[in-house]
């Protein structure tokens, strides 16, 4: 392939700005697919656009011809500045005639650049959309990590509607019910051996297995992330607090440090609802701590 | 992940490659590109249908004008979309910042910008202007002219800047030019023709066929500098403050 080196011309000394629209390309649409940050991943859309961009105006490049504005001497009208005398007369004579095939070799293909135009003019408009929404999921979330998002999507889904997750598993396994329930509160950065049926329900109850796979690798880490987030959206109410007591006491020998932090937060609350660990109480409470968030 | 993801770029990239081969090489005249019978019209026959030299705004205001026009349209409808998304916006964990600019604006700054705001604005106008006649046009001069905007809104803040060109403003003046657009377009409708079809203008105006359509993609660029103008302005004043139009960068 290599030997007579014909390959190697071709594609890098006569076609070198092929491969650098290519490797642009490529940087950008590994920024858009690899990265989590939502700004990268914008980032990488642009530069993507710019490889298109470069890619336009490097075809539109004609050898030996000069930009897309006539000069004054082959304006079929005439300059408009000099020679106004004799430009009408000639107008009267034969008016003004197309450009023959020479001269349109001295002029590069407007096209590409027309289109360009317009292809960087709907650039900035998509990013600047996409900005703004970036600043609205900001908002939100408090994230703009794709995974971090995708778990806090997935916890409050869960929150609204419990029976959905609940259904999904298996009837027999109570216990993991329970854990279930526990899952909604945050410090999930228990022992591993209830650590891994949670991400496995998880999993269940979310129906696109493409992202999940990526996710019950990763629970783990992204629970520990967002330890200190969640924590502090427990404190907010009274009621959040509540809930996370029930589920503490439910998945009860736990010695991290997240779940004792809220168990004594919420000292007073216990005694006042005793019977507060009954799952129909939690999931009603669930239930309307949803139109709060 | 990551190194997942990096298969799929990399058959790309082979693809690409692969596919550059049969591209033409860098230049060449025989090029698809350079050699297709449209290329060569556009080239010849600008200057007889109209009498715009520069041919790409020929191209980009006459032949292609519907697609300008909508081109306009998008940019306006993204200027009304972030102003939807951000418009009075709050959550959990929007900023919180007491946005009290504690620091004055710095002397040298402010000066300088004072004297090159009103250079940038005739430099836009000229680029406006004389898009026909040399490289320019509407997207570019209304672009420029946002940019003093911004640039005032970055020296001083954003109030300063929303006081010479308030938000609704904005959005008034965007509208406006996508109405002067559309209405040049329905005059020659009116006037006999087809829509944006300005050779119809001559009807109205003291000047040959060819000028008609010289001044109406004069009026068209300026109806995409008016929104262009407006929408980049208001897109910055919008991203710098989530929405709140107080404080910022």
């Amino acid at each position: 392939m290599f030997e007579d080196g014909t390959i190697f011309n071709e594609l890098f000394i006569e076609r070198l700005n092929y491969i650098i629209y290519v490797i642009l390309l490529l940087i950008g649409l590994h920024g858009m697919i690899a990265k989590n940050n939502l700004i990268k991943k914008l980032i990488g859309m642009s530069i993507f656009q710019t490889a298109i961009i470069l890619f336009y105006v490097s075809v539109g490049v004609k050898e030996g011809a000069t930009i897309p504005i006539y000069l004054p001497e082959h304006d079929p009208h005439g300059s408009h500045v000099t020679n106004l005398e004799e430009n009408s007369s000639s107008e009267e004579s034969h008016g003004p005639v197309a450009l023959d095939a020479d001269l349109v070799k001295g002029y590069a293909n407007p096209l590409p650049h027309v289109l360009m135009l317009t292809a960087i003019v709907v650039g900035v408009a998509t990013l600047g959309l996409a900005l703004a929404l970036c600043q609205k999921i900001y908002q939100g979330y408090g994230t703009i990590e794709e995974d971090e998002l995708l778990t806090k999507i997935e916890r409050q889904e869960m929150r609204s509607n419990p029976s959905v997750a609940i259904k999904s598993m298996d009837s027999s396994k109570m216990t993991t019910v329970k854990l279930e329930k526990s899952v909604s509160k945050p410090k999930v950065s228990s022992s591993p051996s209830t650590q891994r049926p949670n991400a496995k329900l998880k999993a269940e109850a979310k129906t696109d297995s493409s992202t999940t796979k990526v996710k019950t690798s990763r629970v783990k880490s992204v629970s520990s992330k967002t330890k200190p987030m969640a924590s502090k959206s427990t404190t907010t109410g009274s009621r959040a607090s509540k809930s996370t007591t029930t589920g503490s006491r439910k998945s009860s020998a736990k010695p991290n440090t997240a779940a004792s932090q809220s168990r004594t937060k919420a000292k007073p609350k216990p005694k006042a609802k005793p019977k507060a660990s009954a799952q129909k109480t939690t999931a009603s409470k669930l239930k309307s701590r949803t139109p709060k968030k | 992940m990551k190194k997942i993801s990096l298969i799929p770029v990399l058959v790309v990239g082979v693809l690409l490659l692969y596919a550059a081969d049969d591209f033409p090489e860098w230049g060449n005249p025989t090029a698809p590109a350079s050699a297709s019978s449209l290329s060569s019209h556009f080239i010849s026959n600008t200057g007889v249908d109209t009498e715009v030299p520069n041919m790409v705004t020929a191209v980009l205001a006459d032949y292609r004008g519907f697609d300008t026009m909508f081109e306009t349209v998008v940019v306006f409808i993204a200027g009304m979309a972030v102003l939807a998304i951000l418009k009075g916006s709050s959550g959990p964990f929007s900023k919180n910042k007491k946005y009290t600019s504690s620091i004055e604006p710095d002397l040298i700054v402010t000066n300088t910008v004072r004297l090159l705001v009103p250079v940038i604005q005739i430099f836009s106008f000229y680029v406006l202007a004389h898009g026909h006649v040399s490289p320019g046009g509407g997207f570019q001069g209304g672009v420029v002219m946002g940019a003093s905007f911004i640039m005032i809104a970055l020296s001083w803040d954003l109030e300063t800047a929303l006081v010479r060109f308030p938000l609704d403003k904005c959005f008034l003046v965007a509208a406006l030019g996508i109405i002067l657009y559309g209405g040049i377009g329905l005059l020659s409708m009116f006037l006999g023709g087809e829509f944006l079809d300005y050779a119809e203008l001559a009807n109205i105006l003291p000047v040959s066929r060819e000028m008609a359509r010289y001044h109406a993609m004069l009026g068209v660029e300026i109806g995409v500098g008016l929104t262009v103008t407006a929408i980049m302005f208001a897109l910055y004043a919008n991203l710098s403050t989530e929405g709140k139009l107080k404080g910022g960068l």
